[in-house]
This record gives structure tokens, sequence and C-alpha cells, in this order.
């Protein structure tokens, strides 16, 4: 494990943030909801990497950039355990961790494939009920949606 | 609204509604919604536009059901809507300019069913608290079972859930009942507990709903009521069913004082007329 980090830090960013605590299996769900894979900025990711808290975790580096809460609140979902360090020039500025929001529109679809969300153009609307092992339930037709069944619009 | 109902019934004429048009829109049939909102509706003095089954709505032609929506909010005072997709209702009242009653969105919620369920049973036992509920046969699937059971969970009922294996009560509704410290028990028949009963809610078993069809043999004839059942049962029980039945009350039950079902469809239009009359703000 000492190794890995050794290793990641060598890929370390001057300035930008980095998302470390990752579900290795949710890193391109992460990716995905931030929209990295649309952006400019250098971005350096590790995955399946040695974790004790997650088994196996995913980090991601992006340069040049900085998130306002409420975006990455979002990734809350995929990655509750998420930690972010805020780094200026090498050094981390600050860390910050997820919160999973009460309530959320729009991220991942409703379990059930008979909810309107699932048949008409409307967009998914959730009301957080657990957060440790997140599960939300369907503004619209009230079925719970937990993370096994989780899909990422 | 419960109360409201009971003027109603004392007096069900009234012209309340001159004047507005009231939209009845299902988009899947139904008998016996439908036509006792219209029956509330006309015993109100109102006059009803819409449709009774989507083939004759545009729906048909891929209109979205937000588009009917604000159309016919626009021809309307009130939609009452019944529709195959859960969650069609509460969408339908985010964009409607005008109220929107839901009659019955997919296996979610069929609240208007559950305020009559509720008048009569008050009116049969005299009172909602307290009462030994028994819920029989399509648990899983039966949206009337799931309103009912959560609008009783205010009035501490104990509820005994009888049905098929593969048709049981959802876990969710389970830990609705024990997040409000309800006591259920689970049973696979109910021959030798139907003594208990204050109320026995019945519903239809569907053969389609069994994956294999064989179970469905093996378990239909349990969740069959027979005259001869009732013999030593309370005598303030009551037989409730949302209707249409096929075959679970058997024919010999309807004479007996305690089937209650034919007058529970009655009490449906006197509640409607409740829930109309309340939504719209109109008094007499």
């Amino acid at each position: 494990m000492a190794k890995d980090v050794k290793k990641l830090k060598v890929s370390a960013i001057r300035n930008g943030t980095v998302i470390d605590h990752i579900p290795a299996n949710n890193l391109f769900k992460v990716i995905n909801i931030l929209g990295l894979d649309h952006i400019d900025n250098q971005i350096t990711f590790g995955t399946n990497l040695e974790s004790g808290k997650l088994g196996s975790k995913a980090i991601v580096k992006i340069s040049d950039k900085y998130f306002v809460d409420e975006e990455i609140n979002r990734i809350a979902l995929a990655a509750p355990q998420a930690k972010l360090n805020i780094i200026r020039n090498y050094q981390v500025e600050e860390k910050k961790e997820v919160i999973v929001p009460d309530e959320f529109s729009g991220i991942v679809k409703c379990v059930n494939p008979t909810c309107i969300t699932n048949n008409d153009d409307v967009k998914t609307k959730f009301r957080v009920i657990s957060k440790k092992e997140v599960s939300f339930k369907c503004h619209y037709c009230e079925k719970i949606t937990d993370q096994e069944h989780m899909v990422f619009i | 609204m419960l109360d409201l109902a009971v003027k109603f019934e004392q007096n069900p004429s009234q012209e309340l509604l001159s004047g507005k048009v009231i939209a009845t829109l299902f988009f899947e049939p139904s008998t016996r919604t439908r036509l006792s909102f219209e029956s509330a509706v006309n015993r109100l003095g109102g006059k009803i536009i819409g449709f009774s089954d989507s083939a004759s709505s545009s729906a048909t032609k891929g209109e979205t059901l937000k588009d009917t929506i604000k159309t016919v909010s626009n021809y309307s005072d009130l939609i009452v809507m019944r529709h195959p997709i859960e969650g069609s209702a509460r969408y339908a009242s985010e964009v409607s300019t005008v109220p929107i009653v839901n009659a019955g969105d997919g296996a979610n919620q069929h609240p208007t069913q559950t305020l009559l369920d509720l008048y009569s049973i008050r009116k049969t036992q005299g009172k909602l608290e307290n009462l030994n509920l028994f819920i029989v046969g399509d648990l899983k699937y039966g949206r009337t079972v799931h309103s009912l059971l959560m609008a009783m969970a205010h009035f501490n009922a104990t509820y005994y859930f009888i049905s098929p294996k593969e048709l049981r009560i959802p876990t969710e509704y389970k830990m609705y009942l024990d997040q409000h410290n309800l006591k259920y028990s689970e049973h696979a028949d109910f021959k030798d507990i139907v003594d208990e009963a204050d109320i026995i809610y019945m519903t239809r078993v569907q053969k389609e709903r069994f994956s294999d069809p064989i179970e469905y043999e093996k378990t239909k004839n349990a969740y069959v009521l027979k005259n001869a059942m009732l013999q030593n049962t309370r005598n303030n029980l009551r037989v409730l069913h949302p209707l249409p039945r096929v075959n679970e009350i058997s024919t010999d039950v309807d004479d007996s004082e305690k089937a209650y079902y034919f007058t529970q469809a009655l009490n449906g239009v006197y509640t409607r007329q409740a829930i109309i009359s309340l939504i719209l703000g109109l008094k007499n």
C-alpha cells in the first residue's frame, strides 16, 4: 500500500483537486458524474489500489480545477466516503468530505421500470432515506433504489 | 373529509359543481372507479369530459402525458386521472394548472379507494382505531392494499396478511409498519384465525401473477372466502373488497349481513363527492 501511495505522490499535481477513497468499481461513474471526460484539464487517476477501508479504491487528480460543494456532492451517491484535497502549489490547502444530500434530482435512474421517469421525459427526483448505505426514495413512484441497483444517467 | 362524505350520504344530490367541468382521463380501463367519479360529479351538478381508455386519447398518437395534461387543464376545473405508469399522477400535478385527483397510478397508490375504504370501515365499526385488519390475496401488486395499509397505520391497526408465497406483502411496507411500531403477522391460510377479524379485506389473486401455474392451482382455494367460514366470526366483522370480484368471495357470502362490498362501492360515490368539493373549496 505504501508503495502505491508513493507512486501516486510522484504524479502529484501543482494546483487542483485530488479525490481519494473512491470505490474502485465506481471510478468511471465519478468521472462521468463530474463530466471529467469532457474537460481539457490534465487528469491522472489510479484504480484498484489497496485500501483498508474500501478494499479496493481509486484516486483522481485534476489539475487546475476546483469544484463548488454542490458540484462535488453529486458524487456522494457513487463515493459516499470520498475525501477531497484542495492543492495549491503542491500543498494540501484544504481537506473536504462529500456530503450525501437530503434530496437530489437527476444523476441516477429510478429502479422501477414502470416509473414515470423511465417512461416519459421526466427528470428523476429522490429523497435520501439512508446516508450510510446510500438508498433513496423516488419522488414520483415512491419506490426505493439502493446502492446495488443504482444506475447512473 | 369522511365527515363531509357522511353529509353527502344523507343528501347525495347537491348542485355544488354547477358550471364546472371535470375531466376524467382514464389511460387504462376502469369501470367502477370511473363510473363512481362520474356519478359523483353528476350528483353535484357538474359536467364531465374525458376518455375511458387510452385508445381514444391522443396518447396513441404519441403525445406525452405532460402535453395531454397541459391541454386538458385548459378545458377543465379538475382532472381525475387513472394511468398505468407509477408516479404519473404526482408528475401530472406538477405540470397541471388545475388540481389532479389520482384515480390509481400503476401498482403504486389508489388514494380515493382508500378513503372510501376508511369511510366503510368507520361506518361499520363505529371507529377506525385498534381494529384487527385481515388483508387477503394479492398483497404484492395490489395498490389498494398498499394505500389501505398506510392509511390504517394512523389508527393503530393490527394487520394479518394472508397471501400465497409469491404475492406476499413487499418488505418496504413491513419496514413502514416496523417504523410505526405496529403489529403484523403473515399467514398462508386464514381458516383457523378468521374469528379474530374485525375487517376482512379480500382482493383478487390473478393467475398471471404466478411464475409457476402449478403453484397457482395448488394455492388458489386457500384465498376464497365461503359463507361457512363466517359462522363463528365476530358480530361486528364486515367483509370488504375493492371489486371486481371473480371467485375469491363465493356468492353464498353475498346474502350474509357481514358482506359489505356492494355498499362499500356505493360509499365510493359519497367519498368522491367529498373529495371533489373539498379540493375545489365548494361549500353548500
